[in-house]
């Protein structure tokens, strides 16, 4: 091993070995698929040439989802494995934040009810911002423990070939330096402005160079030169990696990397192509997890990402990765899902359709920033209250219990309700309530452990409802105002995933 | 101890204009003839009026805020008169108050008038809810609309008890094809025709399992009563009616914030009846009560009323329904105007549209849809949702 394996060192209180590393891992796929074959049926005419691609299906975010809801998703995915109260930093990444100005990593902290004193930052701009995030989180002090979260919902123009290869989704991992299930081994980085793929500001589409160039003069180059590079630095052989994880282009370039980098196939970690889409800053990621979720202990990973350069870091797995609560995260994720069979649909959800909304559609009640501000433990938390008096849970939190028996003024502690589960009371489906999904569902959930409230209910369908059924709540966009430019979040509840 | 309203002041005249969508009418023509009508019907003049109450609800944009836009249509002359608002149930708080006024003696003769005037939003259904609870609730409230609202009552209701969406919507459809039936025969009524079963069954969804003909209609229109003390009412007219409760339950929001609700009855409309009936002195409300107009804003409205107004047993609304219990020839006839259901729902004009047809009832001038010889008539006016709503429940009889 060479002089940057970062094993044995002693902490504070001496004695103990402290290796920095991966301590929780959560991951977020969004409800809806699209067969990539339906795309093709509605645009085929168009661009025959992505006929070839047309294979699987993509993850797409729900209308009332974007980057921000996916990661913080993908954060409460990591909780059972970690408590909220250890996390000192969170960092997002995302080439498709909701906003330019207004930390979206400071929304994210908030939703997930992490302490006011969490450092917050983003990395964005390009495709290996998640894995840089996670590079400056492996870099922060041994005693700090950092969440990142990587998400992405990026926009092909119809009939095109990112159209068909792109997947919304995100990858949540907590790292610090107990409870260390991969442990890092080193990390290597290049930076180019290889301009592949690029957006300005005002764009909401990818625009892209000719395939040929940035499969030869790119993926090809760039991606291994960080994979040498890296295994160059900890003496090892690509023949040492137990897994290699790396970003794929497509399914063709993805197979021919394995080969053109010399490693079997057993070896190669599944590029999610077919089942999802590549979900961008958030693959690497993504596909990191579902490397962890079948290794076993000793096994060496090494990731790799491609975008203006390439990260590579290569983790070695541990005894702790055995007690995690949860190893069937993907597949839960892979699981909960419902065909989006209609493409018209997905431009709509996608902001490439001008519906007639009607006019009551057209109605948008203006936000009072103020009153966000002030309310943000029940807005942006969900957190409610419960007396201290009776002990009954309620939302939102008000100054007099809402217990009839109690009626105790003034004897309120903050209490929680995003992680706690709940029982459909009862549900309708509005087919007045505009919404961009209609029928609009909403319910009356009773919280397991005490407290009713109301709710919009998502990713799921009137079919399938039913009263008494399990629910859990979800961080959803409920309106996004783009005449004053506000992307309004609250909870909603969904069928219990599991 | 409260002595309560009971026989205290009397209704001596009415007016009501025909409710339906009156797009070449405002809302100031529109109270003006109600007024007119219960002057006339009063036989009073303006100048006779001591004070007034106005009810108006979502309209505020354009019949605008407080109590100048009725002193202006109506020219009244520098009297007191207030605004109130209660939402669906603004009309029976603006009875109340014009009842309290004259109990109290502070003046003898009061005015309570509503008008609504909705149909200049652009869109079907009621105006956007998003607001009307204040900002707060706007970024925490579900995307609700009213159907959809009540619509989680017929749920839980069908869940509770049993029956099938399609046992649960033959249900409800007996109960709007009843009020259309009586909205038919009603002449000021909005929908003036009959709706068979079937055809109410198979309207197209609105908020599951709620369809078209379970809600009802949009609906523009005002009510006017004179009231007086009880003792003067006979100086009116040979037949007023008097007031034997007038009752207000307000819920504090428990219902959908503590588990402690079942979600198959309104919690308030329980509450309010009670009141109701211990004020009147009703014992029996199956056997004492003659006619009931209760707030069918929805069909599973009406349904539950029957229950929470303790004239069908828990869960056995069904059975009366079937039996015919609540038709214009059952024993206790409900909506024999057509209800919010046919005769239609300005929101601030509405409890006032059910005592009007309580007035009239209860004088046999009814025409083809007069009720045998009634003597306690019953209005339930419902503002807000099943879960936290403002419940008016008054009685009224032609006997003191």
């Amino acid at each position: 091993m060479n002089k940057f394996y970062k094993v044995n060192i002693l902490d504070e209180e001496g004695g103990m070995d402290k290796v920095k590393g991966i301590t929780a891992y959560g991951i977020y796929l969004p409800y809806h698929r699209l067969k990539r074959e339906t795309i093709f049926k509605a645009m085929g005419w168009f661009n025959p040439g992505v006929g070839g691609l047309a294979k699987g299906e993509k993850a797409v975010a729900n209308f009332d989802e974007d980057s921000l809801t996916m990661a913080v998703a993908a954060g409460m995915d990591c909780f059972p494995d970690i408590g909220r109260e250890e996390i000192d930093a969170l960092y997002l990444a995302s080439t498709t934040f909701p906003y330019k100005e207004r930390g979206n990593a400071s929304i994210a902290a908030g939703a997930l009810n992490l302490s006011a004193n969490t450092r917050t930052a983003e990395f964005s701009g390009c495709l290996k911002s998640g894995t840089t995030a996670l590079i400056s989180a492996l870099n922060a002090s041994d005693s700090e423990t950092t969440m990142v979260c990587a998400s992405d919902t990026r926009l092909g123009k119809a009939g095109g070939t990112e159209e068909q290869m792109t997947g919304d989704g995100a990858a949540a991992v907590a790292v610090g330096s107990k409870g260390v299930i991969a442990s890092l081994i080193d990390h290597y980085s290049i930076s180019y402005d290889f301009p592949d793929h690029r957006r300005l500001d005002s764009d909401k589409f990818i625009r892209s160079w000719e395939e040929r160039w940035m499969r030869e003069a790119g993926y090809f180059k760039i991606l291994p030169e960080a994979v040498n590079g890296l295994l160059a630095r900890c003496g090892l052989q690509i023949s040492d990696i137990t897994k290699v994880v790396y970003a794929p282009p497509n399914l063709r370039d993805h197979k021919a990397m394995a080969q053109s980098l010399g490693i079997k196939p057993e070896r190669v970690q599944s590029p999610l192509i077919e089942p999802v889409g590549n979900t961008g800053a958030a693959h690497p990621l993504v596909m990191l997890i579902a490397a962890l979720e079948e290794a076993q202990p000793g096994d060496k990973i090494l990731v790799a990402s491609m975008g203006s350069g390439s990260d590579a870091l290569l983790f070695e797995v541990t005894e702790e990765i055995t007690k995690l609560k949860s190893r069937n995260k993907l597949k839960k994720n892979l699981d909960y899902k419902g065909e989006l069979d209609n493409y018209t649909k997905y431009l709509s959800f996608k902001g490439m359709l001008e519906k007639e909304i009607g006019i009551r559609g057209e109605e948008v009640s203006p936000t009072s920033l103020s009153l966000q501000w002030r309310e943000r433990n029940a807005v942006l938390k969900l957190v409610g209250a419960k007396c201290k008096v009776c002990g009954t849970p309620q939302f939102p939190a008000e100054t007099v219990c809402i217990n009839p028996e109690c009626g105790a003024v003034g004897q309120m502690e903050e209490y929680s309700f995003s992680d706690k589960t709940g029982h459909l009371f009862t549900f309708t489906a509005d087919h007045l309530a505009f919404t961009e999904d209609p029928p609009g569902l909403y319910g009356i959930v009773d919280f397991d452990e005490g407290g009713r409230y109301w709710f919009d209910i998502t990713d799921c369908r009137l079919e399938s409802l039913k009263v008494g059924q399990p629910v859990q709540m979800t961080f959803r966009r409920r309106y996004l105002d783009e005449a004053r430019g506000i992307a309004g979040y609250f909870w909603k509840a969904m069928p219990f995933k599991g | 101890m409260a002595e309560g309203i009971k026989n205290k002041v009397a209704i001596v005249g009415m007016g009501c204009t025909r409710f339906g969508e009156h797009w070449d009418r405002s809302a100031e023509s529109l109270a003006s003839e109600a007024f007119e009508e219960a002057i006339a019907d009063a036989g009073i003049e303006k100048k006779d009026i001591d004070a007034a109450w106005f009810s108006s609800c979502f309209d505020e944009v354009n019949v605008g805020k407080s109590a100048i836009p009725l002193a202006g249509a109506l020219k009244l002359p520098f009297i007191p008169i207030t605004r109130v608002e209660n939402f669906c149930a603004s009309g029976t708080e603006a009875i109340r108050a014009a009842s309290y006024a004259v109990a109290s003696g502070a003046c003898d003769v009061a005015l309570a008038l509503g008008v609504e005037k909705l149909k200049d939003i652009g869109y079907g259904g009621l105006p956007d809810f998003s607001q009307l609870r204040g900002i707060y609730n706007r970024q925490i409230f579900p995307n609700v609309t009213a159907p959809g609202q009540f619509a989680m009552l017929a749920t839980r209701y069908f869940d509770r008890y049993g029956l099938s969406p399609e046992e649960g919507k033959r249900t409800l459809a007996k109960i709007s094809s009843k009020s259309h039936a009586n909205g038919a025969l009603t002449p000021k009524a909005h929908l003036r025709r009959k709706v068979d079963v079937e055809t109410i069954m198979n309207a197209p969804m609105i908020a599951w399992p709620l369809g078209l003909f379970d809600c009802c209609g949009v609906t523009e229109g005002s009510a006017a009563a004179i009231i007086v003390r009880a003792e003067d009412a006979k100086k009116f007219r040979k037949d007023p009616i008097y007031a034997k409760a007038l009752q207000i339950a307000v819920s504090p929001e428990e219902e959908y914030r503590y588990q402690q609700w079942d979600g198959t009855h309104v919690e308030t409309t329980y509450r309010c009846g009670v009141n109701a009936y211990k004020e009147a002195g009703v014992k029996n409300p199956r056997e004492e009560i003659s006619m009931m107009e209760v707030h069918d804003c929805f069909s599973i409205t009406e349904l539950v009323t029957y229950e929470d107004l303790q004239i069908s047993p828990r869960g056995k609304a069904k059975e009366d329904i079937d039996a015919g219990f609540y038709d214009l020839d059952g024993k206790i006839p409900c909506q024999s105007d057509g209800g919010l259901k046919s005769f239609g729902h300005p929101i601030g004009a509405s409890g006032i549209r059910m005592a009007y047809e309580v007035y009239k009832q209860l004088q046999g001038k009814c025409g083809e849809r007069q009720i045998r010889d009634p003597h306690l008539g019953l209005t339930h006016n419902l503002g807000g949702f099943p879960a936290n709503c403002v419940i008016g429940v008054t009685i009224w009889g032609n006997e003191l």
